[in-house]
This record gives structure tokens, sequence and C-alpha cells, in this order.
């Protein structure tokens, strides 16, 4: 917990405001503790579409553990939101460094990729449409 | 068996296809007309008689309120039909939510799409009977912000106390401020306490396959994990064999069937 905590600070979003965007360097994650992030996709010569939202308790961000650390989708924050954000560069240094650690964030991070990955697929099965 | 005249007193339109007709009972009995989770046999005559489910409130012994989605041509007559108009009500049939074995434990609503209508009667039980259940929590989920099903009646019941309700959308779209996903990624913001719930299910039965691994996970129990099952009904009476599923008929052992009863009959392709 105390390699983690020195990597970890507390920050509020505005409503309204984004938190990243797509294309932007990805070296932090955040824990939500209050308020609603949406991901959005940007699309050419429409507005950015909504593909989910993440609320309190959720983590927002997994692109910091991954090479090429860029941000796949824009956060866009809902309503006024505060967070805990984790420094993803000193933490990818520190997994590095101690492999027991990087074992841990991975499987955590696996878990929640699994998660969303599943969501994601229900998602696509489109289960309320008329058509059988 | 025989159909009654009953007759068509509002036709309202709840989202592009879906439409809530309130029908007038024909007899003047003082006893309730339904259990929450019954449904009728509906009778548009000349065209077809289809099961729809009651979605109304049972304590309202004078209407009975069948919530319509418009999918073919006999639900399309449905919906069409003009106040004062006939038509054949046959029921209620089947067996209805545990409402009785979910006095004193939490109740945990989880509909998605048109299964919201089945499971309203037993919200308003609930509701009406506010001192013999606990916490009552309900997610629903929908396609989209405009396919959402009693939307001001969602935003009063989660104005009652000790009750929550969580709403979500496949595809938000423009406007659409709420949360965005399927309905199983509600469970993480539901204040749940497995131990002490029964949880009433209904939707795609995909969605209902989801749902009862993600409540297995947080531990509910097989027999406190009811679901509204679905399959072509004729009769209604149980002669006929069309809703046969495994070695159930939905329509008389049915709808609303435990998942300790059912679980394995879930997974089974060939049904």
């Amino acid at each position: 917990m105390d390699l983690v905590l020195g990597c970890a600070t507390n920050v509020r979003f505005g409503k309204d405001t984004y938190i990243f965007k797509e294309g932007d360097t990805a070296n932090t994650f955040y824990l939500v503790r209050q308020g609603n992030v949406a991901l959005e996709i940007f699309a050419p010569q429409r507005k950015p579409i909504v593909v989910a939202t993440l609320g309190e308790g959720d983590v927002l961000g997994w692109s910091w553990l991954l090479p090429p650390h860029h941000w796949k989708f824009h956060a866009h924050v809902l309503q006024d939101t505060r967070a805990i954000a984790l420094d993803g560069k000193c933490l990818r240094k520190k997994c590095e460094e101690n492999h027991d650690l990087g074992y841990e964030f991975l499987k955590r991070f696996a878990g929640i990729v699994a998660q969303r990955l599943e969501s994601t697929r229900f998602q696509l099965l489109d289960v309320y449409s008329a058509h059988k | 068996m025989l159909p009654s005249p009953c007759m068509v007193k509002q036709v309202t339109k709840e989202t592009p296809d879906t439409f809530t007709l309130t029908v007038a009972r024909d007899d003047k009995a003082d006893h309730p007309a339904f259990a929450p989770g019954q449904f009728s046999m509906l009778w548009v005559f000349g065209v077809g008689e289809l099961p729809i489910s009651i979605s109304g409130d049972p304590s309202n012994r004078e209407q009975l309120v069948y919530t319509v989605r418009s999918v073919g041509k006999a639900t399309h007559a449905l919906v069409s039909q003009k106040p004062g108009a006939e038509i054949g009500v046959r029921g209620p049939f089947g067996n209805g939510w545990p409402m009785q074995a979910a006095r004193g434990h939490d109740v945990i609503i989880v509909a998605g799409g048109i299964g919201l209508a089945p499971l309203r009667p037993a919200i308003y039980e609930v509701l009406q009977n506010r001192a013999e259940y606990g916490r009552m929590v309900i997610l629903y989920g929908a396609r989209s912000p405009r396919e959402l099903l009693y939307r001001k009646e969602l935003a009063s019941w989660a104005r009652q106390p000790e009750t929550q309700v969580l709403v979500t959308v496949d595809y938000g779209g423009l406007g659409w401020h709420g949360h965005v996903g399927v309905v199983t990624t509600l469970f993480k913001y539901a204040r749940l306490h497995p131990a002490r719930s029964v949880a009433m299910i209904c939707g795609p039965e995909i969605m209902m396959r989801f749902v009862t691994r993600q409540l297995q996970e947080h531990g509910l129990q097989e027999e406190n994990t009811y679901l509204s099952m679905e399959r072509n009904m004729k009769c209604a009476a149980g002669f006929c064999g069309h809703c046969q599923y495994g070695p159930h008929f939905i329509c008389k052992d049915g709808p609303i069937f435990s998942y300790a009863e059912i679980g394995k009959l879930l997974e089974k392709y060939e049904l």
C-alpha cells in the first residue's frame, strides 16, 4: 500500500470538463470516489458518442499500463467528480523494479478489463431489439 | 376458457412502439383481479389472441392494465384499439411473483426493456405494504432513453423511503446524462444484502442469464432468485403443450420460476 500511496493524490473535476482526451498520453489513472464520468468516442461530423459511464468505486483508465500509453477515449465529466489520481509513470517504474507489485496490478486490471469486455459483448447483443 | 368482452378505457403511448391499455373489468367482484406476475390472454376479435402480462396496480379492482409492445400483426391490432372498443379477456393465468415469500426480506427487482411491465405490480405491492418488506432495489435497463418505460414512476419510486432505483441504457444518445451500459453494470452501485434478499427478474432471456450469474456472484441463493419465463402460449391452461419448458408448462406452472427450478434448463440450447 505504501508503494502505491506515494503516487496518489486527491483530485476534483468540474461538470463538463474533460479529464483526458483520446490520443493524449496516458500517464495517470483514477479511482472515482464520487461523481459520474462518460467514456466517449469522437465521431466525425457527429457529437461524441458515449460508450459507457463510470461512477463511484470505478477505475477510470487502463491505457497507462500497456504501451503505447495513449488514451483510447475521451473522459467527459457529467457531474462534479472527486477521484484519486495515481501517477501511472511512477507506478510503471515501480512495477518494473518490483515484479510482485507488477503482477498484483496486472491481475487486478485484467479482472477489470475482463468485466468491461463481458459487458461490451452483452451490449453488442442488442438484446432489447424487436428482431429475433 | 371463453374470453369475456371488456371495454378499452384508455390507450397510452409509453415509447415509440409500446402502449399501455387500460381495460374495464367485466366482473363486479370485490377481490383483487390478479396477483403480481400473472398474465391474461387478450383477444382482438377477428385478428388473434395473445398472452400479455398484467402491468397495473393489483389493488385497483375496477380495471386491468396491460403494457404491449407492437411487434407483429396481433400486437399492432391490440395497441390500435380506441377507447370504447371491446377486446376479449381470459384469465388471469399463471402463478405470480412470490410476494408472500418476499415478506420480511429485501426485494431486488431487475428488469430489462418491457420486462419492467410484469414487475410493476410487484413494485406497487411492496410500496403499498411497505412495513411488510425490507429495502427495495430496482435495477432497470433499456436499449435507449426513448425506450424507457414509466419514466415518471421511476422517478417517483426513487423518492420513496428505503428504495433505490438505478436506470441504465445500452446506447445513450444526445441529451442523456444518466448511466450508459448494460443492466449488470448497475450491480456495483446497488446497496444489496443478498443474505436477506429475494430477487425478481424479467427481461430478455440472455439478460436474465447474465443477471442471475451476477446475483449468484453476490451470494444470492438460487431458491430466492425468481425469473419470469416466456414461451409461445396458446391455450394458457396447460392443454396444448406449446409452452412446454422441460418438465414444466409456462402457462400453468409459471410463468414465474425460481432459479433453483429452472437454472439448468436455461443453459439448454434445445429449449
